[in-house]
C-alpha cells in the first residue's frame, strides 16, 4: 500500500483492542422476584401481567394473569391485597394500585367474553373436588388445565363458597362471581351442585377417583355461652349472610347487636343495615386491636353502623342486652370492669369466627387434625391419607380468598405429580428485588389513582357495589405506574449508558446481551438499571 | 423546557435512555439500534469514562440531526489520546485531530473549505462541523482560537467535555477545576488546601458575552436534554457552544459506577447549572428535581476528600455551598422555567 508521508501503518480500527481483559467483575443480566409477586398468596406473576397491561395488551395481560389465579374480577374485589403493602414504589410515593387493574383486566375479560381453553390432552386420570369455594374452583381450573378429568362436589345451590354465601353483595356483584365460576365449567370440569359428601373414601371408590382435594371451608358458627332468657334471639352471622342469597331474607328487628370484631361481624353489620335497621357491633377489644381490616371498619362506620369497642355481651333478655365494659391489661387482654350497660336489642348476632365441619373425614385412616379443629397437611397439601389433598379454609393457614385460591393451584400441581407417581419440586425462588437494588431517579412522580366510591346514601340503603372501577384511561396510567422490580422493561438504559458500546440490543422483546470482549467492567449499566435487573459477579481470576 | 419534556406519562416518563411505549421517533437517539456509535468500543478510556460517554452521546446526535454528514475536528486530550493510538481508531466518522490549542481555528477551516466546495458545486451534501475537546484543550490552550471562532460567528458547533483538569497527564490544574479540588498541583496543603477559590472562568458565560446563536450546557446525566441541545445546535447557523459536564473517576477519585450518579448530584445540588441561551440570553433552566447539600456531591469524591477529615471543612463546605446557591438564583434552577 502507498503509504503518505511519515505513515508507516495501515489504519485500523479499535475493535482490534479487547479491552474485556481489563475487567475483574462482569455484569449480568438476571430476573430478580418483584416484592409483589413474593407476597401475593396466589403466587400471581404480577410484575408479569403489569408489563402487559402497560402497553394497554390486556387480554394478554388477563391470560398472564390467569396463569395463576383464574378469579382477576372476584381479586380485584375482595383481595385484601397485601402485594400493595410489600409494592416497591410505596417508597417512592404510593403503591401500585395492583387489585384496581386486576379488577380491570377482569372485567374486561367478562366484557369481553374470554375464554380459557380446554386442555390440549387428556391424561385419563379423574379427580374429586369436595367444595365449589375459591379453593376447590381454582384446583379444577389448574388440574383441568393439566388435562385431568375433574368433578367438584358441592353441598350447596350455587358456586363460590363463602363468596356467595359469607361475602356480600355491595362487596362482590354475583354478576362478577357467577361470571367466573361459569369460565370454568366451561372448560369441561363437571360441577354437581346440591351434593353434600358424607363420606370421602365411599365416594371416591364410587365415582373410581384417583385422586380428591377436600376444601370444604369452615362454616359452623362458634357459639358463646351467653346466659340468655327465651325471648331473646340469638343467631349466628354465618346463616343470616346465607338467607341473604335465598328467598326468605332473616327477621332480625330493628335494634341488632352483632357479638365480633372480625370481617364477618362487620359485613353483617353492614348488610342489616342496609336493610333498614341499626345494628350496633359489640366488640370486647379496641379497634387497633380488632381483626377486621380497618378500612372496612372505616367503611362501615361511614355507614352509619355504630360500634362499641371494650365490650362483652354478659347476658340476652328480652329486647335488651347487658354489656361489661373492659379494660386492657398491660398484655393488651381485655379484663372485666365491673362496669355494666344495658343496650336496646331486638336480635344478637353472633361472628365469632368458624369452625369446620370435618364429619365427611370420619374413619379416613391416616388423617390427623389439628387441636384448631382443621385437617393437618404436608407441605404438598396432602393429608395423611394418600391421595387425599386438602386446602383452603379447613387447613391450618391465613382464612381468605386469595389463600384459598392459592392453595388450590398449589395442590393441583402436586396431584398432578401424584397421580403420574411423581413428586412436584417448586423452582427455586430468585432473589428478592429490593428497594436498594433499584435506581428510583428514573421513575417520574405520579400518584396513585384513587378509586370511585358510591355515594353514602345508596351504600346505607343498597346492596350496589360500593367501590367502583377504573376506566381504561386511569388503569392504563396505574399499571405504568409499576417499577418492573427486578425484571427488564427494555428501557434501554444499560445500551445508552456504557462508555464502551458492549451493551447490544437485540430488538424489542428480546432484551440485551453483553459484549464481553469489550466490556471492562465499570459498573455503569448496573448503578443506572431502574430496576434492578443486572447485578455484578466478580471475575474469576 | 425543550419539546422533549412533553411526552406522556409512560411508566419512567422521559428520563430513561429509551422506552418500549414510546413511538420510535419520540425514542432518544441513544436507544436506536443504529445509533452511529461514532466512538466505538475498543478505545482505552479508563473504567466508566464519562468523556467516552458524553463523546458518543454528543456525537451520534450530531450525526443524526444532520444526516450523517459531519466532520469533527479534535483537540489534543484524553478523548484524542484514548480514541485514536496509532494507528488505530476508534472513530467511525471523518474526524481530524489538531493541535492541543487550535481545534476551534481547524473547525473554522473545515467550515469555510465547505463554504468555498458548495458554492463551486464540488459538494452537493450540507456537511456540517463540529470541533471539540476537553476543558484543557478549549477553556485554557485553545481559548484564543475558541474566542476568535465566536467573534467571527463561524459556522461551527464547539463542544466542550468538562471533567474539570488535565486528566491523562496525571491530573493537572486547569481553569475548569473547582475550588478546593485537589489535583497533582494544586495539593491539598497549606491554610486553603486543594485549588485556590476565585480563580478560573466558565466559558458558558464567556461564550454568551460573545452573544452567538447558541450556547447550553449539559451532563452526562441528563441524555435527553443533552440530545436536544446538539440536535437543536444542528439545526442552526453561526457559532454555536456546548459545554457537557463529564466526571472523571480518575481524576475525581469516584468510583467508575458512579460517573452519572456523579454528573447527576452535579445538577442536582446545583453546582453545575445546566441551561440554554440564545444571542447572549438565558432561554431555560434545567429544574433540579430533588435539590441536596453540596455535601452529597463532594463527600464520594476523593478530590475532595481533605474536607471530610477528622475535623470536617465546614467553612469550605459552606463557601462550594455559596457557590451552589449562587447559580441556583443565577440560573433559575429551582422549579424554574419549564419542566
Ligand atoms: C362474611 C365473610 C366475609 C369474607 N370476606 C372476605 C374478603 O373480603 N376477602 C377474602 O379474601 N376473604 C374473605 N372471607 C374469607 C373467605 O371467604 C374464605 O377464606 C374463603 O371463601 C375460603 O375458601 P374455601 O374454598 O376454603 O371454602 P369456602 O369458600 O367456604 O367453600 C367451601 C364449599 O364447600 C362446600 N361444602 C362444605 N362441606 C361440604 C361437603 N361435605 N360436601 C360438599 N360440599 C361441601 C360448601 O357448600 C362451600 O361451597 C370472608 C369470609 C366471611 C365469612
Ligand atoms: S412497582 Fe411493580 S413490580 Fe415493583 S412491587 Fe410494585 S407492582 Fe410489583
Ligand atoms: S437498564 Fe433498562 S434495558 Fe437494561 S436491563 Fe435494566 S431495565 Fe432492561
Amino acid at each position: 500500500m502507498d503509504k503518505p508521508f511519515a505513515i508507516t501503518l495501515n489504519p485500523g480500527s479499535s475493535l482490534a483492542n479487547h479491552t474485556g481483559s481489563w475487567r475483574t467483575a462482569r455484569p449480568v443480566y438476571l430476573d430478580r422476584l418483584p416484592p409483589c409477586n413474593n407476597q401475593c398468596p396466589a403466587g400471581e406473576d404480577i410484575q408479569g401481567w403489569l408489563f402487559h397491561a402497560e402497553s394497554g395488551d390486556y387480554e394478554a395481560a388477563w391470560r398472564h394473569l390467569t396463569r395463576d389465579n383464574p378469579f382477576a374480577a372476584i381479586m380485584g374485589r375482595v383481595c385484601y391485597h397485601t402485594c400493595e403493602s410489600a409494592c416497591n414504589r410505596g417508597k417512592i410515593d404510593e403503591a401500585v394500585g395492583i387489585n384496581s387493574v386486576e379488577r380491570f383486566l377482569g372485567d374486561e375479560a367478562i366484557k369481553r367474553g374470554w375464554k380459557f381453553a380446554a386442555p390440549a390432552m387428556e391424561t385419563g386420570k379423574k379427580v374429586l373436588i369436595v367444595g365449589a369455594g375459591p379453593s376447590g374452583m381454582s384446583a379444577a381450573y389448574h388440574l383441568r388445565r393439566l388435562g385431568h378429568a375433574v368433578t367438584v362436589m358441592d353441598a350447596g345451590p350455587f358456586m363460590g363458597g363463602m363468596m356467595r354465601f359469607g361475602i356480600p353483595k355491595y362487596r362482590l356483584p354475583r354478576e362478577a362471581l357467577d361470571a367466573e365460576m361459569q369460565r370454568i365449567v366451561d372448560m369441561g370440569v363437571s360441577v354437581k351442585l346440591n351434593s353434600k359428601v358424607d363420606n370421602i373414601l365411599e365416594q371416591m371408590k364410587a365415582g373410581s377417583f384417583d385422586a380428591a382435594f377436600l376444601a370444604v371451608g369452615a362454616h359452623i358458627g362458634k357459639r358463646a355461652m351467653i346466659p340468655s332468657g327465651d325471648a331473646a334471639k340469638i343467631v349466628d352471622a354465618i346463616s343470616v349472610l346465607r338467607s341473604m342469597e335465598g328467598e326468605d331474607k332473616p327477621m332480625l328487628g330493628r335494634r341488632v347487636v352483632v357479638y365480633g370484631g372480625g370481617n364477618t361481624a362487620v359485613d353483617v353489620a353492614r348488610t342489616v343495615k342496609r336493610m333498614g335497621a341499626e345494628p350496633i357491633i359489640v366488640y370486647r377489644r379496641t379497634r387497633d386491636k380488632a381483626p377486621a381490616h380497618d378500612f372496612e371498619i372505616e367503611e362501615a362506620l361511614q355507614e352509619g353502623v355504630m360500634i362499641k369497642w371494650l365490650s362483652t355481651i354478659k347476658q340476652a333478655g328480652d329486647h335488651q342486652i347487658t354489656v361489661e365494659k373492659m379494660q386492657l391489661d398491660d398484655k393488651g387482654f381485655p379484663q372485666p370492669t365491673g362496669e355494666f350497660e344495658t343496650l336496646e336489642a331486638d336480635s344478637v348476632v353472633l361472628a365469632l369466627g368458624q369452625d369446620v365441619d370435618l364429619g365427611l373425614l370420619n374413619g379416613v385412616p391416616g388423617l390427623e387434625v389439628t387441636k384448631d379443629g382443621v385437617v393437618k397437611v404436608g407441605q404438598d397439601l396432602m393429608t395423611g391419607h394418600p391421595g387425599i389433598f386438602a386446602g383452603g379454609d379447613m387447613v391450618p393457614a391465613e382464612r381468605n380468598v386469595t389463600v384459598a385460591v392459592g392453595h388450590g393451584k398449589k395442590a393441583a400441581r402436586h396431584i398432578d405429580a401424584w397421580l403420574r407417581g411423581a413428586s412436584y419440586a417448586p423452582p427455586p425462588k430468585p432473589e428478592v428485588a429490593q428497594f436498594e437494588k433499584l435506581n428510583p431517579w428514573y421513575y417520574m412522580d405520579a400518584p396513585k389513582t384513587v378509586r370511585p366510591m358510591l355515594d353514602i346514601i345508596r351504600r346505607q340503603s343498597t346492596f350496589d357495589e360500593v367501590q367502583g372501577g377504573l376506566d381504561e384511561g386511569n388503569a392504563l396510567f396505574e399499571a405504568r405506574r409499576c417499577l418492573s422490580c427486578g425484571n427488564c422493561f427494555e428501557c434501554d438504559n444499560c445500551y445508552g449508558v456504557c462508555p464502551d458500546n458492549a451493551v447490544i440490543k437485540l430488538g424489542p422483546g428480546k432484551r440485551f446481551q453483553f459484549n464481553y470482549d469489550y466490556c471492562k467492567g465499570c459498573g455503569v449499566c448496573v448503578a443506572e438499571c431502574p430496576c434492578g435487573a443486572i447485578k455484578m459477579v466478580a471475575e474469576e481470576i | 423546557m425543550s419539546a422533549q419534556q412533553t411526552v406522556k406519562f409512560y411508566q419512567t416518563g422521559t428520563f430513561t435512555v429509551g422506552n418500549r411505549l414510546l413511538a420510535p421517533e419520540e425514542r432518544s437517539v441513544q436507544a436506536n439500534m443504529q445509533r452511529t456509535n461514532s466512538i466505538n468500543s475498543g478505545h482505552r478510556a479508563c473504567q466508566g469514562c464519562g468523556e467516552a460517554l458524553g463523546a458518543r452521546y454528543a456525537i451520534d446526535a450530531a450525526m443524526n440531526a444532520t444526516n450523517r454528514q459531519l466532520i469533527a475536528a479534535n483537540a489534543t486530550g484524553c478523548l484524542e489520546v484514548f480514541s485514536t493510538p496509532y494507528p488505530e481508531t476508534s472513530w467511525q466518522i471523518p474526524w481530524i485531530h489538531s493541535l492541543f490549542g487550535n481545534t476551534a481555528a481547524v473547525g473554522t477551516g473545515i467550515a469555510a473549505a465547505i463554504k468555498v466546495k458548495r458554492q463551486k458545486g464540488e459538494l452537493k451534501e450540507d456537511v456540517r462541523v463540529v470541533a471539540q475537546g476537553g476543558d484543557g484543550g478549549t477553556t485554557d490552550i485553545g481559548f484564543g482560537c475558541l474566542s476568535g471562532m465566536f467573534e467571527r460567528n463561524d459556522d461551527v458547533l464547539y463542544i466542550c467535555y468538562d471533567n474539570g483538569g488535565y486528566m491523562n497527564t496525571g491530573v493537572q490544574r486547569s481553569s475548569a477545576t473547582p475550588p478546593a479540588a485537589r489535583t497533582a498541583t494544586t495539593m491539598p496543603v497549606g491554610p486553603e488546601p486543594g485549588n485556590p477559590f476565585g480563580q478560573g472562568k466558565f466559558v458558558p458565560a464567556i461564550a454568551m458575552a460573545h452573544e452567538i446563536p447558541y450556547v447550553a450546557t449539559a451532563t452526562v446525566a441528563d441524555l435527553r436534554d443533552l440530545e436536544a441541545k446538539v440536535t437543536k445546535a444542528m439545526g442552526m447557523r453561526g457559532a454555536r457552544y456546548i459545554h457537557i459536564l463529564v466526571p472523571c473517576p480518575l481524576g475525581w477519585g469516584t468510583a467508575s459506577h458512579d460517573t452519572i450518579r456523579m454528573a447527576r448530584l452535579a445538577k442536582e445540588t446545583g453546582i453545575f447549572p445546566v441551561f440554554e441561551a440564545e444571542y447572549g440570553e438565558i432561554k431555560s433552566a434545567l429544574a433540579i428535581r430533588r435539590q441536596l447539600p453540596v455535601e452529597e456531591y463532594l463527600r464520594p469524591q476523593k478530590r475532595y476528600a481533605h474536607l471530610f477529615g477528622k475535623q470536617p471543612a465546614v467553612a469550605t463546605i459552606a463557601r462550594i455551598q455559596a457557590i451552589a446557591d449562587k447559580n441556583i438564583r443565577k440560573y433559575g434552577l429551582l422549579a424554574a422555567q419549564g419542566q
